[in-house]
């Protein structure tokens, strides 16, 4: 029997877990089919968690395209489909090559498997950044190299803990809904370990009662502790979490049953979900915010909607 | 003596490929410290003051400036260093300076880093050896008296702060005398 899994028509970070919650019960052997007809938007966590989330099935599960052409072309554009192909059985119609023409894709989905990836994702990144970062979110020089060591670490993150590939996207657009300015957002998604088994590897590691998939996201996220014993290790996420304060953005972590964020001003997430519907591996959003104009609460910023 | 390293040729070198001018992921960091090690020498040398170049590096992410700067530092500076090796940054943009600053903080480390035509210091110093370096930079070759006068201090106090920059690589003593990194360059 096939089990259908519907992806809600906007697919970013929080609805993502809509997915995770029908996909929760089922056994990793049970054939799924991800239907993703009604999908009018996703945001770059949104396809590369999808990607992951075959990663974690036994049986190789079934996808269906977006039928709407915009968004199709879209996911093509983000070279989604091509991945997908190697990791589902696809149905459905979909651009088999990404058009070409204008787009806000900073970085298509990109495999990163090994140390040269991080080295060729950010030298492709690096050029289109300092436009999008510069013209665009208007943000001093200065918050673009801090963009690529953002990148490359989290990037990094995949390659030392989660003990296999995982994916990476970057994207720009304006957050209409929820800022009504323009983001620039990266997404690194993994199937592998996860944060907490990561830590537990750790020689010596003792759990403490209340050990689980937060606490591993407190230690690693806000606390810097790493697996390994060197005390140089874990600065990547420390990096990152000093970035987002600095521009006023926002770092979410996610492994297993839990998310840990850095939350702005602007947004009104929980700083800590726990008991979320299991998702195997490591999942981060870094989101940076266009400046916002002299003078205006970062609060209360005009929104389009 | 004094050796002079590009770290852009080194990285090329060390991933043996033209394309990237980036210092990024730890693996790269390790093989090019691991190369930079090499280029310094062994255990025959002696005491030599290298210049370590970043000009050409677009630019460093935190892993790997951990692995170049802040490991190079912590083995040259330990109780057991392979010879007497003293190193002067150049060529350290504001494109550098965040994860290279980050990395010292970690690591309670500093270094000297040429600054268009003068020389600073980076990193975690108290408030003595700060005085203490500008004042034996300033002076050139000084006797701890001399530092002690320039900075307002007793001899002892200026001696025993020289001594740790001596120690932390900041300052070499010569002959009694001592001499900023960076001055003797």
């Amino acid at each position: 029997m096939t089990h259908v899994i519907t992806v809600p028509p906007s697919l970013d970070d929080h609805s993502f877990e809509q997915v995770l919650e029908q996909v929760a019960p089922l056994p990793p052997d049970e054939k799924i089919l991800v239907d993703a007809r009604h999908a009018r938007w996703a945001s770059p966590y949104g396809l590369t968690a999808l990607l992951a989330l075959a990663q974690t099935r036994t049986e190789r599960p079934a996808f269906a395209a977006p039928e709407l052409e915009e968004t199709a072309s879209y996911w093509a554009r983000a070279a989604f489909f091509q991945h997908a192909e190697a990791l589902y059985d696809m149905h459905g119609h979909y651009p088999k090559r990404a058009p070409s023409g204008e787009s806000n894709v900073l970085l298509e989905v990109t495999p990163v498997t090994k140390g040269e990836d991080v080295h060729s994702v950010v030298g492709m990144v690096q050029e289109r950044a300092q436009k999008i970062i510069k013209n665009e979110l208007k943000l001093e020089s200065k918050a673009i190299i801090g963009f690529a060591m953002t990148l490359s670490e989290v990037c990094q993150n995949i390659i030392e803990h989660a003990g296999q590939g995982g994916w990476v996207a970057v994207q720009s657009y304006r957050w209409t809904k929820r800022l009504g300015r323009r983001v620039v957002v990266i997404a690194v998604c993994d199937a592998g370990l996860g944060f907490r088994k990561s830590l537990e590897s750790a020689p010596g590691h003792l759990p403490t009662s209340r050990w689980g998939d937060a606490t591993a996201l407190e230690e690693a996220v806000i606390r810097g502790v790493s697996r390994f014993r060197d005390r140089s290790r874990g600065q990547g996420l420390a990096g990152a979490r000093n970035y987002v304060g600095r521009w006023n953005g926002k770092l979410s972590v996610r492994s297993g049953t839990a998310r840990i964020s850095i939350v702005p001003s602007w947004d009104d997430d929980v700083p800590l979900a726990e008991d979320l519907a299991p998702f195997a591996g490591a999942q981060v959003q870094v989101i940076i915010p266009e400046a916002a104009p002299s003078g205006a609460n970062e609060k209360d910023s005009p929104m389009d909607i | 003596m004094m050796h002079h390293i590009d770290v852009s040729s080194v990285l090329r070198e060390t991933l043996a490929c033209d394309l990237y001018s980036n210092l990024v992921t730890r693996t790269t960091g390790a093989a090019v410290r691991g190369q930079i090690e090499q280029l310094l020498g062994g255990d025959d040398m002696r005491r030599a003051l290298t210049v370590i170049d970043f000009s050409h590096v677009s630019m460093i992410d935190f892993s790997c400036a951990d692995e170049v700067v802040a490991k190079l530092l912590i083995r040259y500076t330990s109780d057991d260093p392979p010879h007497e090796a003293y190193f002067l940054f150049r060529g350290v943009t504001e494109d550098h300076r965040d994860a290279i600053e980050a990395v010292l903080e970690r690591h309670a480390l500093a270094l000297a880093v040429e600054r268009e035509d003068r020389v600073e210091l980076m990193g975690v110093l108290s408030d003595d050896e700060r005085r203490a370096w500008y004042a034996t930079y300033r002076l050139g070759r000084a006797e701890a008296a001399d530092v002690a006068n320039e900075i307002g201090v007793a001899v002892d106090a200026a001696r025993e702060t020289l001594c740790a920059l001596c120690r932390r690589r900041l300052v070499m003593s010569v002959n009694g005398e001592y001499v900023a990194v960076g001055h003797a360059a």
